[in-house]
């Protein structure tokens, strides 16, 4: 079946077997930020966004997101560099695996959220697993990020 | 691995039910989130995202969900919130993620009959219908109950009425899935007492929330919560035991009055 959708501002249409995974389609386009962590729904790591809102691209079929907008990591560079710069500084990065699906649910709370509460941090990005650097250096960095988030507005 | 091999977005759900019957290896897709974790092989998947059955919507006297709507909505939705206080948003929060519940669909999970499942567990504590497209409107407890006839959820369908609501549930990690779940409401004076993850299915504690005052007090609860453990039946599974779980029954039911009463 063929589909045509917009990810991160470029046009694809592409030809797809009826079952391909979101994760699968945009990594085989070349879209390498995106990780299967675990393939069970449960991680985190695969995060993209359709239409704007925080998905596990893992559990989505390619099929579903005929005529809409993927956006990854890849398409949000300047951002996702300054969440990166916060987590770098607070020894939040060990091996970086999780990191795009961390960033990429960090910026889509940024848009539900202005000046979250370190309550509504923890819930928010509690799909997000890490296995190596630890929860506290990345909850020092997001609360010191959107801290200064909160100051520029 | 699952594996489909032909996907189809249907048009009308005479069209979605003509397809499902046609072949025991046709399916609902939903969130897609169960069925990809199978290792099934499905000849048709039939997606329902086309039929703007995504919304929360009021009437005069209930609210409609549709099956396609999102955990996630239903979630952060104000008009649910204003009818029902943050029940649903206390009962989704652990499930998962955000980016899991932006995908996992209500028909999804109330269709699928999970014994673990924490939307079926608040569900049962108001008063809840589904809308089914072959057997027609009946009640969730029905539904939960009857056979399991091919069918397509279209919508779930609560009465509107101020209720005042508390969802209770342990986990052994913040997004695992509930070793008991409690939902309890009290609306117009009238107590439902909901427990899920027993770890079978959701049921109403009818005896217990029949002994409870619209403001009782401690003797009526700790009657109440003897009547909780001994009308309800609990089960062992990989995460806790029938004793663990009776015990654990008493003290979220009796954290869920008390969570009302305050």
């Amino acid at each position: 079946m063929q589909i045509t959708c917009r990810i991160n501002n470029r046009e694809f249409i592409r030809e797809i077997e009826p079952d391909l995974l979101l994760i699968d389609f945009v990594r085989s386009l070349g879209f390498k930020s995106v990780k299967r962590g675990c393939d069970t729904s449960n991680c985190g790591l695969c995060t993209v966004w359709v239409d704007e809102k925080p998905v596990l691209s893992c559990s989505v079929l390619a099929a579903r997101v005929n005529h809409r907008i993927v956006t990854t990591l890849e398409g949000l560079e300047e951002e996702a560099k300054a969440v990166g710069r916060f987590l770098a500084k607070e020894g939040a990065e060990q091996c970086g695996f999780c990191s795009p699906g961390l960033i990429m649910n960090i910026l889509a709370m940024k848009k539900e959220f202005k000046t979250p509460t370190t309550d509504d941090i923890k819930q928010y990005l509690a799909g997000n697993l890490c296995r190596c650097s630890g929860y506290e250096s990345q909850l020092r960095a997001i609360e010191k990020y959107f801290d200064l988030e909160g100051k520029n507005q | 691995m699952f594996g489909l091999k032909e996907y189809r977005m249907v048009q009308s759900l005479d069209e979605a039910y003509e397809l499902l019957a046609q072949d025991r290896n046709n399916v609902i897709l939903g969130g897609l989130l169960w069925i990809k974790m199978g290792r099934k092989q499905y000849q048709t998947g039939i997606d329902l995202s086309g039929l703007g059955l995504n919304a929360i919507s009021e009437t005069e006297d209930s609210i409609h969900i549709g099956c396609m709507t999102t955990l996630r909505q239903m979630e952060i939705s104000p008009l649910l919130l204003q009818w029902f206080g943050p029940l649903f948003s206390d009962a989704f929060k652990g499930i998962v993620g955000v980016q899991f519940r932006n995908l996992a669909t209500l028909g999804g999970s109330v269709y699928s009959r999970f014994g673990f499942s924490d939307v079926i567990t608040a569900l049962t504590a108001l008063d809840t219908q589904v809308r089914l497209y072959r057997a027609g409107v009946v009640t969730l407890s029905k539904f939960l109950n009857m056979d399991q006839k091919r069918d397509i959820l279209e919508k779930v369908i609560i009465k509107k009425q101020v209720t005042q609501t508390s969802f209770q549930t342990l986990r052994k990690s913040a997004t695992d899935f509930s070793i008991l779940s409690v939902a309890t409401s009290l609306c117009k004076g009238n107590w439902k007492i909901a427990a899920g993850a027993r770890p079978s299915m959701a049921i109403l504690a009818e005896n217990a929330a029949g002994l409870l005052s619209p403001e009782p007090d401690e003797k009526t609860i700790k009657a109440a919560l003897d009547r909780v453990v001994n009308e309800l039946s609990f089960g062992t599974d990989q995460r806790a035991g029938a004793g663990y779980r009776k015990l654990l029954a008493g003290v979220l039911v009796k954290r869920g009055i008390e969570a009302i009463c305050r």
